[in-house]
């Protein structure tokens, strides 16, 4: 150990070395990796694009950095209204988990201690079961001879099976169902720090209940909402599974269409593009993330 | 402190886990309907279970599971083993070089899209194997390692939470017993955080068994996993058999779930009881 730490290792450097390195070959180097076939072109190859280094003559290595596949994506329209869309339905989405999520985390973290661990077992739950199933429930639920058109029709209420599987709606259900527990979680694990005494002392002084909700609990839970929102719109933007299934052919999502260049038009070099730009785009996101998190275990300690 | 609702947050309450519980639950009740037609109840011959006879005699479904298991097992393990270094790291060394970008590349992979993870590596493997022939084509290693990446992370973040609520007196006192650093980690610590490793080998199994994105990029011919299969099927629409096995899945996990709560309250009994 000695003559280790003479060199500069010691045990605890061995303790993080590990990890660091894997993230930094599996994690890291490949972003570095995409950005470079982002800049390449297109071949008809295994794999399907052009070195970026190429020796030109005995001598002499030529870089060839290629913007086309970037001019590409703010020249066709297809790409920017993707990106467009995609923000609008995370962000829409991430409104309508709040509005759902956030009663029942407040419930929660106000329930009886015995009735709080059997409530939150059950967010958890579906958590733990696999999306991809959850999100085919809803197939069966929302198609024209679907559960909910059997029973709207055998009440009466409607005569005509309505349309909603692949459609906008049918997408929304889906990403606010898979990923209202990411929301309820965060918020709850901040609620339940909350001093309720607070609320007392307000309702005392003469506050009515819903002023000193807006003025005590939604301040208080501030770093709650902001943590749980991210962690349902930052994967919402790049979704793949729920519009592929849900949303029928016209869901224009950046992550359904970054996996079609790839699988069915193997432009391996345009969907490094796409990436690259999601990544741009949701980096500040995820930093804003990053320093919420931060803020809240350093208010725990 | 009172524990009264209000109306409205109780109608929440009610509202919302119906939503989350009934698409679940009538995935269950359809997997022992007769029809074909999945979603339309046939009273004469329901409930039936010729689609779990179906689906256990399905060789391409019992297939992509044998291959999702073994991705699955592996990538707990190994992800328990980083996940630990990296959380018992970020969690008690205040100060170390990297501390900042250890602690950024184990909260990124959380919450990065996994159309970008996936394409990522999927382009990592293929550098990789033209400049020095390794990992040789791509299948269940090169699934594994993609699984590894994003589950090592929430592995970090569990084992970094549990040992950020309990302080360092134990360890500090065996340390001055005279202890080295290797062996109050392995007498002390270890058992300690056991039900966050225990949490950790769990989540991190159940990430890979759902994982469809980041597979469908790293996986190659002829290792299909179970989802990959099951996106394929239900592309095409409803089927009976997946329906029984969402049920399976859910049976599974709650028992699991249900069972870790129990043992993980009797013990915290237990430690309250010693102490």
């Amino acid at each position: 150990m000695v003559r280790l730490e003479r060199v500069g290792i010691t045990g605890r450097g061995l303790v993080v070395a590990l990890p660091y390195l894997w993230l930094l070959l599996f994690f890291v180097v490949p972003f570095i990796i995409v950005l470079k076939i982002s800049f390449s072109d297109v071949a008809l190859a295994i794999p399907p694009y052009k070195p970026l280094l190429e020796w030109v003559g005995k001598n002499s290595l030529a870089i060839k950095v290629n913007f086309d596949n970037y001019a590409f994506l703010f020249t066709d329209s297809l790409y920017l209204h993707a990106f467009a869309n995609s923000l609008k339905v995370a962000f829409l989405s991430t409104l309508a988990c709040l509005l759902i999520g956030y009663p029942m985390a407040y419930g929660i973290a106000r329930a009886k201690p015995s009735v709080r661990n059997v409530l939150l077992l059950l967010v958890i739950l579906p958590f733990w079961t696999s999306l991809l199933l959850r999100v085919y429930a809803w197939i069966g639920l929302l198609k024209a001879n679907g559960v909910i058109n059997n029973i709207l029709m055998s009440l009466g209420v409607i005569h005509e099976p309505l349309t909603m599987l692949y459609t906008p709606f049918a997408m929304y259900v889906g990403i606010v169902y898979s990923y209202l527990p990411f929301l309820i979680l965060p918020l709850y694990a901040n609620l339940e720090k909350m001093d309720w005494q607070l609320l007392e002392a307000a309702e005392d002084l003469g506050c009515r209940p819903w002023q000193a909700f807006y003025k005590i609990t939604l301040p208080l839970s501030r770093n709650g909402i902001l943590a749980g929102s991210m962690l349902v719109f930052i994967p919402a933007v790049g979704e793949f599974v729920i519009p592929a299934l849900l949303g029928g052919p016209n869901a224009l999502m950046i992550g359904r269409v970054l996996w079609d260049e790839f699988f069915a038009n193997r432009a391996w070099p345009v969907a490094s593009a796409v990436a690259i730009l999601l990544l741009i785009l949701l980096v500040p996101f995820m930093m804003w993330y990053q320093s919420v998190q931060a803020r809240e275990s350093a208010g725990a300690r | 402190m009172n524990y009264r609702s209000s109306f409205f947050i109780l109608s929440c309450i009610a509202l919302g886990f119906a939503f989350l519980y009934v698409p679940i639950l009538s995935m269950v009740v359809f997997s022992f309907n007769a029809s074909k037609l999945v979603t339309v109840w046939d009273a004469a011959n329901s409930p039936t279970l010729k689609w779990y006879y179906s689906l256990l005699n399905n060789e391409e479904i019992l297939d992509a599971a044998w291959i999702s298991l073994k991705v699955a097992v592996i990538n707990a393990s190994g992800s328990v083993i980083l996940g630990t270094l990296a959380g018992f790291g970020l969690a008690r060394f205040r100060q170390f070089r990297g501390r900042f970008t250890l602690n950024a590349m184990t909260t990124a992979p959380l919450v990065m899209p996994e159309v970008i993870t996936g394409l990522s590596l999927l382009l990592l493997f293929v550098a990789l194997e033209q400049l020095i022939g390794w990992p040789a084509g791509r299948g269940i290693t090169t699934m594994t390692i993609a699984h590894m990446t994003f589950s090592m992370a929430y592995v970090t973040v569990i084992i970094n939470s549990r040992l950020s609520s309990f302080d360092t007196a134990l360890e500090e006192a065996a340390m001055d017993l005279g202890a080295r650093p290797v062996k109050v980690f392995f007498v002390i610590t270890l058992p300690i955080i056991f039900p966050a490793i225990l949490s950790g080998w769990l989540l991190a199994f159940t990430l890979s068994w759902d994982d469809l994105v980041i597979s469908s990029f790293t996986s190659g011919p002829g290792s299909s996993t179970l989802p990959m299969v099951v996106f394929s099927k239900v592309r095409l629409g409803v089927s009976p058999e997946i329906n029984v096995l969402a049920t399976l899945t859910l049976t599974v996990v709650t028992a699991m779930i249900v069972g870790v709560s129990l043992w993980m309250a009797r013990r915290a009994r237990l430690d309250q009881a010693a102490a």
